[in-house]
């Protein structure tokens, strides 16, 4: 189960008295402004929530995992995002109660793809 | 030259779009809508937006830390931190618009 559009559509009708129309035309545009400033080459920052930032990455070496064969990763731009103040404190009151679990069911991977052995 | 572009800004941006609807409507929307993610992460549910990415957490174990006035160890307790991974279209066009 994840949050999608729709729920955020949903939820604005419900909670605000937008139409389901209008809503919907707002999470779309939302995203959309935040996906053109980052095209523009501009950072994004959403207080409390977090901020998008663009990072140039140079070419480097890379390798087909499948044959091996060397082929490099060309430069590319990239977007990262920094959790804000808010949005860490707020995942954390979540990380007390579950983190410790995930650890005690074996170190085995969460979200992650298991990083080493 | 890279410039910042702020909630409020956007805020502005699509209430300027929308013009039928209240400044105030659109103002409480984007900040509804930073507040249904910021829950939704905070319960552990995945955000999902198809061409934008996807929000998730990742799990750091415990590990073992330093004061950095005293120097004394600390043990750091496992916890998880929020991740973004950017969706195809964003990365195209961030891409794309490189020069």
């Amino acid at each position: 189960m994840a949050l999608t559009k729709a729920d955020m559509v949903e939820r604005l009708f419900e909670n605000h008295g937008i139409n389901k129309r209008d809503a919907k035309e707002l999470v779309d545009q939302f995203f959309e402004e935040i996906k053109a400033a980052l095209a523009q080459g501009n950072s994004v920052k959403l207080s409390g929530f977090g901020n998008f930032d663009l990072r140039d990455k140079n070419q480097r070496p890379g390798r087909n995992p499948k044959t091996g064969e060397e082929i490099p990763i060309t430069a590319r731009r990239v977007v990262t995002f920094k959790p804000g103040q808010k949005l860490k404190v707020s995942v954390e009151a979540y990380s007390r109660q579950n983190a410790e679990n995930v650890r005690l069911e074996s170190e085995a991977p969460s979200a992650k793809k298991s990083r080493g052995s | 030259m890279e410039m910042t572009v702020t909630k409020s800004e956007l805020i502005n941006l699509l209430a300027e779009k929308y013009g039928h609807l209240a400044f105030k409507d659109v103002e409480l929307a984007v900040k509804g809508m930073i507040e249904h993610m910021t829950h939704a992460l905070s319960s552990g549910e995945r955000i999902e937006i198809r061409g934008f990415g996807s929000f998730s957490l990742h799990y750091r174990p415990p590990r073992m830390g330093r004061n950095p006035k005293t120097g004394d160890s600390v043990e750091l307790a496992s916890k998880f931190v929020p991740h973004f991974k950017p969706g195809k279209e964003l990365r195209d066009r961030v891409n794309q618009a490189r020069s």
